[in-house]
């Protein structure tokens, strides 16, 4: 337990010298918020029809692009390599990375989602939703790119294939989540949506670390 | 202490070694020579248990590798010729996490290891803005911290001065002395104090 929270906090300490790793995912959020009503219609009757799908894609594109990052500073300076060597579990490291990485991503999403929300015109009934199921769901988003991340990380360019491999793993939550907010912004109960969302955190959380310890090995034993 | 048999190796469908056998005793050091290409590195990951490509057994005190590969992490050290420094954290900051990461780097305190490299007065500074042999003596910092039995090290020499070399081929004089093994790579001509280098050509061992 004490090298899960000495990775995170060493992982957290990383980002906090970086901050571009912080920004780059919100910017990308928000600008993709600022540019669809003008894109396409700033009605806010239109808008605050799409929102809940809107919103999901760019916070689902926000955790995908920067999922690609949560390994490869690791494994080119070398950092990956004594991180295999070492008698300490592998999976308890993933699971500190994969954490660290969603409260960069998920979460701060999550956080800044009402202003995005506003500006979209969603009604206020619909808040919670919104803001409930990005937090039950990006975790997902980061436990399943971060096996798509492991994969690719020996490759000089993985960014496409990354989007390839984890893309279709995304659409389950994509749909429960934009559905959530759907539901709840039209007043209807959203239990059955979260409960949904959180299964499919319970499933990935189970499986995901030990897909992710596997890639990892592959990547750096094939170097 | 490490034994290593019948191993076949190839890579972009170029035999490194064939029925390489390689015995490593206690207080004993290894140099494993041969051109650029030839493997060394490669063998040096094998025997970490960092490369798949390979065929063979490898014998952690007798007994196989997978089997106790737990117990072979704790009592090896590796410095691979990637140092695993990140540039954004303190010397200090790296040693800590390298010292959470394998609790056998529990000789010294982290501040009496960056003294020993001369790095006393840098621990915060990040380590970006030190100059490649000082980053490559934060690495190295671990080998005075260590107190694992079997040392392997890639090129642990690159970017060093005569100084920092001479300290380092001390240091595994001692590491020797108290029974502990090295295995090491290196264009250096070694000279450690009062131990003889079994060199192991691995130009030699190919079959072309």
């Amino acid at each position: 337990m004490s090298f899960f929270f000495a990775a995170l906090k060493r992982d957290l300490l990383l980002v906090f010298r970086h901050r571009n790793d912080i920004i780059n995912p919100l910017a990308f959020f928000l600008m993709v918020a600022v540019l669809f009503p003008l894109g396409i219609s700033p009605d806010p009757e239109f808008l605050s029809e799409v929102a809940p799908g809107v919103i999901w894609v760019a916070a689902l594109l926000a955790c995908l692009l920067s999922v690609d990052g949560i390994f490869r500073g690791d494994y080119e300076d070398g950092s990956l390599e004594q991180m295999l060597v070492s008698p300490e579990s592998l999976l308890v490291l993933v699971l500190a990375k994969v954490l660290s990485h969603w409260l960069v991503s998920g979460f701060c999403l999550a956080v800044i989602s009402p202003l995005v929300a506003m500006m979209f015109f969603l009604p206020e009934q619909g808040y919670p939703a919104l803001i409930m199921s990005l937090i039950l769901g990006t975790p997902t988003l980061s436990l399943m790119g971060a096996i798509g991340a492991g994969l690719t990380v020996g490759l000089r360019k993985g960014g496409v294939l990354i989007s390839l491999l984890v893309l279709p793993l995304y659409i389950p939550v994509l749909i429960f989540g934009a559905g959530t907010v759907h539901a709840g912004s039209m007043g209807l109960p959203i239990q059955g949506y979260l409960a949904l969302l959180g299964a499919i955190l319970i499933f990935s959380l189970m499986l995901a670390p030990f897909a992710i310890a596997a890639t990892l090995k592959i990547s750096v034993r094939s170097r | 202490m490490l034994a290593v048999k019948n191993l076949f190796c190839e890579r972009d469908e170029r035999v490194l070694f064939a029925n390489f056998s390689l015995q490593i005793n206690a207080a004993e050091v290894v140099q494993i020579i041969g051109q650029n290409g030839s493997g060394k590195t490669t063998l040096l990951r094998i025997l970490c248990g960092l490369s798949d490509a390979y065929t063979g057994e490898i014998y952690w005190q007798g007994t196989d590798l997978d089997e106790v590969r737990e117990e072979y992490y704790q009592a090896m050290l590796y410095v691979g010729h990637l140092a695993g420094v990140k540039g954004s954290l303190t010397a200090e900051e790296n040693l800590r996490w390298m010292m959470q990461l394998d609790h056998s780097l529990n000789k010294c305190s982290i501040a009496e290891a960056l003294k020993q490299v001369g790095l006393f007065g840098f621990e915060d500074v990040p380590c970006h803005s030190l100059s490649a042999g000082q980053q490559r003596r934060v690495g190295l910092a671990r080998l005075y911290l260590s107190s694992a039995p079997l040392w392997i090290l890639d090129e642990p020499f690159t970017a060093l001065d005569k100084k920092g070399v001479k300290e380092k081929e001390a240091l595994i004089a001692r590491h020797t002395q108290e029974g502990g093994a090295v295995i090491l790579t290196t264009h250096h001509d070694l000279t450690i104090p009062g131990q003889t280098i079994r060199p192991i050509d691995l130009d030699q061992v190919a079959v072309a």
